[in-house]
Parts: structure tokens; sequence; C-alpha cells
């Protein structure tokens, strides 16, 4: 209703995507550097932040660089697969136990553990989800949003793992250089490796789960053994964020389970673009650093995340990361109609 | 022995009760209502304002509460999720942000003067005092009127959605929408109002229920959980099966803490959920979607 019905916004391709996009044969730097200066820019972006920052902003920028993890792994799961997790923070939960664990019982230093935890963390949370994988839509929402809430009621009933105290005083990663690099790289690993995966055949086929599961059934493929294969890959890098939370703290208790890295990411997601990845990555880097001014609100935040999360999902459904590559890809102009 | 039997009767009719509400909207209009436990939580802190800010009648407090929660629960349908409708993945994200809206807004601190629902000091009266011997055990006025409520209100339902107009458009829309659609029915106003009716199901729970402790915003979390629980169970969107998951889980809580004690009681929860997605997927009484949810 904003525009006057004698016009309309006409948006043309620019010359140069049509040049350069889908085959790969570039024939000169311009289209070279029209393809890799996004990429580039928030590879090089994310990298070098880590010398610009003072002490108290690297600490924030690895939170935001776990929220990105998660929110890569609920964007996948979401909008390549076709299962909602409400429960991210399960995977936060479950890698930072074990490798929390692990390094509090047996000794093992976190260069072993993060990684550890994040394989064994992912068979766990895979296993935990499989009765409901057989169901979609809003059954494995209700289910995934109840688990992290469930484990932490485990926890707390059974006296497990420290309880309600948690256990501290687990080691930290060596230094400030390690820490933050160690997971800026895991993001951009598993950003591209996500990108990559999905425009292979199997991610050809999580879509089409994702859209007609009767179609891929009746194809001959078992949807099931698919939904495995994603649900494992989105709560390996989900479970790996969660056990180097534990380290960079160097403490693991009940708030791994907290609604914070359930809803967070999620609105991360919603405000970068559903389905993009990359403006679940945008997102997290926006929302953090707020939410991280905000935290002397207490529950404001949270407010605050969900109130950004339903402005989007109402009033701008595309997301940041859809309109920035429209803007860069097209053109526009108004014409008489 | 006989404790268990009556409380565990009683614990299933909260359960009923507790899950009503998001049932009857997911089974009309498949909407999910994921604000369902904030609606429950503001409802007993609006009474509890009414009564105790405002020096309001107990029950005229209750009634405005009640209004209050049906309108906001058509408010929402209206602003937020009709106008999400067939995006399943923005549906329930939009209705857990409202809902977390609310819990989390009822708890903020020092925002005009606003002191924020914090601490266990927010007790609703029970309707009437007193305990009653049953069996040669003690059960307090406030769990028979619960008992009493979750059974008019399965009677009342069951005589709403087969005999009155309103009713019988939403079990249509709930059967078969477009052909509900044909004959007249407007599927967003059916929405709009089993949401309404939803939720207040879920205030009326909640100023049942609430007397029996104190009300705190954790409560909007357990249960929502607790509904979402019972409708799994039962298998989403059947009326019938809600009342039978109820009666499971709320029996099975309490046998399993009479033996065991009470730190299994969520534990029972997931491993009833789990059993029952592995045996039958769409729930007890789920017969209709069986082959529509399950892949």
């Amino acid at each position: 209703m904003m525009s006057s019905p004698d016009r309309r916004r006409k948006r043309l391709d620019r010359s140069i995507e049509v040049r350069s996009a889908g085959l790969y044969a570039l024939s000169s730097y311009r289209e070279m550097t029209y393809v890799l200066a996004p990429r580039l820019l928030l590879i090089v972006g994310l990298l070098i932040l880590p010398f610009i920052l003072d002490p108290y902003w690297q600490k924030v920028l690895c939170a935001a660089a776990i929220t990105a993890i998660l929110a890569l792994s609920f964007d996948f799961l979401a909008q390549y697969v076709g299962l909602v997790c409400l429960g991210g923070a399960m995977f936060i939960g479950f890698g930072g136990y074990i490798a929390g664990l692990m390094n509090a019982n047996w000794g093992l230093p976190p260069m072993l553990t993060i990684p550890l935890a994040a394989v064994i963390g992912s068979f766990v949370s895979t296993l935990v989800l499989l009765p409901c994988l057989r169901l979609r839509g809003i059954y494995f929402a209700i289910v995934t949003f109840m688990l992290p809430l469930f484990a932490r009621n485990v926890i707390v009933a059974l006296g497990l793992f420290g309880s309600t105290e948690g256990i501290t005083g687990l080691d930290t990663l060596p230094n400030t250089w390690v820490e933050q690099y160690v997971i800026l790289i895991a993001l951009l690993v598993a950003l591209f490796g996500l990108r990559r995966l999905v425009s292979e055949d199997i991610g050809l086929i999580m879509m089409g789960i994702k859209d007609n599961d009767q179609a891929v059934l009746a194809a001959g493929i078992s949807i099931f053994r698919y939904r495995v294969i994603a649900v494992f890959v989105a709560s390996f890098i989900a479970c790996f964020a969660g056990a180097y939370l534990a380290h960079l703290y160097g403490w693991l208790g009940l708030s791994l389970f907290a609604m914070d890295f359930s809803i967070l990411p999620i609105a991360a997601t919603v405000m970068g673009g559903m389905g993009t990845l990359s403006g679940a990555v945008i997102g997290a880097l926006i929302l953090t650093p707020l939410s991280e001014a905000l935290r002397g609100f207490g529950q404001l935040r949270v407010v605050l995340y969900c109130l950004v999360l339903l402005i989007f999902i109402l009033y701008k459904p595309e997301g940041l990361m859809n309109y920035l590559e429209r803007k860069y890809h097209q053109f526009e102009r108004w014409e008489k109609v | 022995m006989e404790s268990v039997l009556i409380y565990g009767a009683i614990n299933s009719v909260i359960f009923a009760l507790m899950s009503v509400g998001f049932s009857l909207v997911y089974g009309v209009s498949r909407l999910p209502n994921f604000a369902h436990g904030s609606i429950y939580v503001l409802v007993g802190f609006l009474t509890w304002s009414f009564v105790n800010d405002l020096n309001l009648n107990y029950w005229l407090a209750i009634l405005i509460s009640l209004a209050v929660a049906s309108l906001l629960g058509a408010a929402i349908a209206q602003f937020v999720l009709l106008r999400l409708r067939g995006l399943p993945t923005s549906e329930i994200i939009a209705s857990f942000a409202v809902g977390l809206i609310i819990l989390e807004g009822l708890r903020l601190q020092g925002i005009g003067g606003f002191k924020g629902f914090i601490g266990p000091n927010y007790v609703l009266k029970p309707f009437v005092d007193g305990k009653i011997e049953i069996f040669s055990v003690f059960v307090d006025y406030q769990r028979l009127i619960v008992v009493g409520v979750g059974a008019a209100l399965a009677v009342g339902l069951w005589f709403f959605t087969h005999h009155t107009r309103m009713g019988l458009s939403l079990r249509a829309i709930a059967q078969d929408e477009q052909a509900a659609m044909m004959l007249g029915i407007n599927s967003d106003r059916v929405a709009m109002m089993s949401m309404a009716i939803g939720s207040a199901l879920a205030g009326l729970a909640a100023v049942i229920i609430l007397p029996l402790g104190n009300v705190t915003a954790e409560d909007g979390y357990r249960v929502l959980v607790y509904a979402l629980a019972v409708c799994i169970i039962g298998g989403l969107g059947s009326w019938g099966g809600t009342f039978m998951a109820a009666f499971l889980v709320g029996f099975a809580m309490k046998v399993s803490t009479f033996f065991f004690g009470a730190v299994w009681e969520s534990v029972v929860l997931v491993g009833t959920i789990i059993l029952v997605l592995l045996v039958k997927p769409s729930g007890l009484l789920g017969k209709q979607k069986e082959l529509e949810e399950r892949v």
C-alpha cells in the first residue's frame, strides 16, 4: 500500500551478477572480486576482530560466535530439513557437560575434550531425538522444547554432575588468541561446510524431505536415515560450541541448559533471514553484543530478543541477509505501469 | 495406597485442566499456541493484582482476568498467528516468542515503577478453606473443587461442541476445513474464537489450580511442558486422547512418586512420552492424523 498505484518497482539482476552466477568460468578480476568480496568481507572481518577488540569485547565475540554456531544449526535443521528445534540449549548442555566431566574426572586437556565432546554429544543428542524423528512438524518442536527443561530436572533430581552448583575450576584454553581463533575458525568451517553440504546431492534430498516428504519416500529414499544424518550434523556443531563454552568459562552448570541458548539463536536466525545460513551468523553477530549491553537489565534481554524476533517475523520475514543479497545482486527502478 | 489413588485422580484432573486449552486450539485450527503457559501464569498474577492492588472482589477479579485472557488470546491469533498461517515454523516461533515476552515481562523489574512478580509472596486464596477426610485420606476442599470443575468442564465442552452453533463450527473446521468453508464457516474467525476460548480455559485452569500453591512466573514453562506432554501422549488435536493421557500421566507420576520418590516425576514424564512416540507415534487417540503426521 506504500507505493502509488501508477508505478511499480522493477528489479533487474546486475549484468555482472548474470555473468558471474552459476558457471564459475570467471573471465576478469572484476567478476572474481564481485563473487569473492562478500565472502572475504565476512572471513577477514571475523579474523581481524580479535586484534581490534579490548579483552571484554573479545569475550563477547566468543559468545557471539557460539550463538552464531547455534543459529547455524537451528537454521540448517529448520529450513533445510524441516525440523524446528526449539531446544538448542540441549546441545549446549550435552556438549558442555561431556567436555567438562571428561576434563574434571580424567584430566583430559581442552583441546582433546572439545572435539571428543562434540562427537559423543552429537551421538547422545541424536539418540535422544531418535524417537521423534519419524514425525514431522510440531511434534519435533515440542519434544525439543521440553528436553532441556527435563535435562535440568533430571540433573537436579538425581544430584548428578554437581547438581545445582555445577563443577567449577575446569581447565580453560591456553590463551585468549587460541580461545578466540578456535571458535571463529569453527564458525567459519561450520558456515561454509553447511553451505557446501546443502548444495550437494544430500542437501537436495534434505530439502526434498522438508518440502514434500511423501515424494521423497516414493522415490525410494529413506527419510529417517537422512533426518538422522541431518540431526547428527546439526548437533555436532552445536555440541562443539557447548563444549567450547564450558572451557571458555572453566565452569559447567545448569545454566548451560538455559532458555537463552534456545531463543537467542532463533532470534538471530529470524533477524538474519531464515534459510540463508550466513544470515544466521550476521544476526548473531548483531544480537549478541546488543544483549550484552543490556546485561544489567536482567530479564529485559529475553523480552528484547523476542520482540526483535516477532517484529522481524511479522514485518520483515525475509530477514537482513536476503535484503542485502538483493541489493547486491540487483538494481531497481520505478517504472510506469 | 488410597492416597495414591485419590491424589492420582486429582493430579490427573489438574493435568487435564492445564492441557485442554492447548488441545482445543490445536485440534480446531492447527495453531500451536506456545503462549499457553504464559496466559495461565498471567491470569494468576492479574487476579492477584486485582484482589490485592485494586481491592476488587475475588470473583469479580477472576471474571475480569478471564475476560482479559480471552481477549489476549484473540489478539494473539488476530495479530500474530493468523498472519503467519500456513508457515508452521513461523507459527511455532512467533507464538513461543509471544509467550516468552509475557512470561519474562512479568519478571521485569524497575521499569515504570513495576516491581516484577518475583518470589513466593503471590498467593491466591482457596475458594473454600478446610479439609475433608475421604477413605482416611485428608483432602482439602480446593482439590475437590478442582475435580468438580474438571468434570463440569468435560461435560460442558462436550455439550458445547455437540449442541451449540459455535461449537459445531469449531468441530466442522477441525474435521474438514475446506468443506466447512464451503458451508460458510469463516476459518480465520473460528481460529480466533478457538484461541479466545483456549486462552480462557488456560485462565480458568489457573484460577482453580493456583490456590493450591503460590504463583510464580516459572510455572509458565512447567504448565506449557505438561500441557504439551499430555497433548503429545494423547495425540495432538484429539480431545478424548487429551483426557485419557492426563489420567495416564497423572497416575504414572503419583505412582512413581509413591514407590520411588518425588525426584522421578520428570523422568517418568519423559519416559512416557518417548515410549508413546516409539510405540504409537501419533499418540493414544491421534488416529485421524496418523497418515499425515507419520512418515
